[in-house]
């Protein structure tokens, strides 16, 4: 079954009277529980694209499907619902500042009417399951970015979600600190088997966690396969070499 | 010493705590003016970062007057212009708390419009990821981050506006300034140099107002520094 089903999806913005097409009729489909890949360079659309799948940008035509419920047709009640089952993590990670570690893994449950102490119980188990139950009582300027990350991922799995989107997570990393938060995204992936969508422009991250890849550019689904064949064959270096993403190609 | 200062003239009769009385009139029109522009700032500032192009635009012709408006103009627009001009009879203290509540409104909504949108737009995007609705979003996660980049700058609000209460003298209310004037010209013949110690006085009160206020505002910004930024 697809947990994520992208329809002949077309973003297109108005900048300065110009018609920006961001996204141009992708259709792809995400199957329940493996990690799928988007790489593209920076202004490809990858962003655009994982933003429709939570429809925190609404497509200007097409559909999404999440666990086969189109999210056009919701309410924004009902919307914000979904939303809060699609955990996503960002590459400025996004925490709460002014609030510590245990604090901001609370937050979507508090959010969800979650009894506080429920909510701490919750919380100390995720942040235990990233390696920071010593850092409960930090706030987010205390900690590296590795370890940002790590409250991030706690704080987007506290509402059980089904699927988790990593908006170029390790993007601000080091490689070595890249490297285990990769690890932590397969060990959750296979430890709950959350769907995890990846979206990077670095090719060694696609290469170290995803089943399957999608290469994005200007806005079109250029290829779509699994990492194994994309990678055995070379083929992903000539895709890339062809759309002139060569540059994209390292680190 | 004390005589040759003019501080002399404080103790006697009940001057002291006219003084205090006078700033009591002072603090409560900056208090209420305060009160009102912080939180009404606050409110405006929030939907100015939303930049809706009619409500800006009125906005930026609103905040050039009070910039440009020197505020002893304002008060006398208020109190003597409008009050002929509209027929309506209005007292010293409102024209003042209005005139102040005018000029703090467009400062401290132009500090809180632009701290809300200094906010990385990650956060707002990672509310709509949580499942938070605008309100949530505002009052969880932007406000309270925004706030700490406001202090600074509102607490500077916050103290001009305390010290410009002095020009209410202007349209005849007796605050601290003007009972400061009245014991010096009272006493012209037996203190002949109460000037430096009335308004050495009124000066110090002013400090030990306003002093405090910067003190918080240093140890919040000491605080946050540490455990929060």
């Amino acid at each position: 079954m697809s947990a994520i089903r992208l329809e002949h999806l077309t973003k297109k913005y108005e900048v300065d009277g110009q018609t920006v097409v961001a996204l141009d009729d992708v259709s792809l489909s995400i199957d329940s529980g493996e990690i799928y890949g988007i790489i593209g360079m920076s202004g490809a659309g990858k962003s655009t694209l994982v933003r429709s799948v939570n429809f925190i940008e609404k497509p200007t035509e097409g559909r999404v499907l999440i666990d086969d419920v189109e999210l056009a047709g919701l309410s924004e009640g009902e919307l914000r619902k979904k939303r809060s089952e699609i955990g996503m993590i960002f590459q400025s990670f996004n925490l709460l500042e002014q609030r510590n570690v245990l604090s901001n893994v609370c937050f979507p449950l508090e959010i969800a009417g979650v009894k506080k102490k429920e909510a701490k119980e919750k919380a100390r188990k995720l942040l235990k399951m990233v390696g920071l139950e010593d850092k409960e009582k930090a706030y987010p300027s205390q900690l590296s970015g590795g370890q940002k990350q790590r409250v991030a991922i706690a704080r987007a799995l506290a509402t059980n979600p089904e699927i988790l989107l990593c908006d170029e997570a390790t993007s601000a990393l080091d490689p070595k600190t890249t490297d285990s938060i990769l690890a932590l995204l397969k060990d959750i992936n296979s430890r709950l088997g959350i769907t995890i969508a990846v979206i990077t422009h670095q090719m060694s991250v696609v290469k170290k966690i995803c089943d399957r890849v999608a290469v994005i550019d200007k806005g079109r689904l250029v290829e779509e396969d699994t990492v194994e064949k994309l990678f055995e064959t070379g083929e992903i270096l000539e895709i890339f070499n062809n759309s002139g993403l060569a540059a994209a190609g390292g680190e | 010493m004390a005589e040759k200062l003019g501080f002399d003239i404080l103790l006697k009769g009940n001057n002291l705590t006219r003084l205090f009385a006078g700033m009591g009139v002072a603090l409560r029109i900056s208090v209420i003016s305060v009160v009102i522009s912080l939180g009404l700032g606050l409110v405006l500032g929030t939907f100015l970062s939303m930049k809706k192009p009619v409500l800006n635009a009125v906005f930026s012709v609103y905040l050039n007057i009070v910039r440009f408006m020197p505020q002893l103009v304002l008060l006398f627009i208020v109190y003597f212009g409008a009050t002929k001009a509209m027929s309506i009879n209005l007292e010293a203290e409102p024209a003042a708390v209005i005139v102040f509540s005018f000029w703090g409104i467009a400062e401290m909504a132009d500090l809180v419009r632009a701290a809300l949108i200094s906010i990385p737009v990650g956060q707002y995007e990672s509310s709509m990821a949580l499942g938070l609705n605008t309100l949530q979003t505002y009052v969880y996660v932007i406000i309270p981050q925004a706030i700490r980049r406001l202090i600074p700058q509102s607490i500077n609000l916050v103290t001009r506006m305390i010290k410009t209460t002095s020009l209410v003298m202007m349209i005849g209310i007796v605050e601290v300034l003007k009972v400061g004037q009245q014991i010096i010209e009272a006493g012209r013949k037996t203190s002949p140099n109460a000037a430096f110690g009335v308004f050495a006085t009124v000066f110090l009160m002013y400090f030990l107002v306003c002093w405090p206020i910067s003190l918080i505002s240093k140890k919040l910004e000491k605080k946050w520094e540490n455990g929060y930024g």
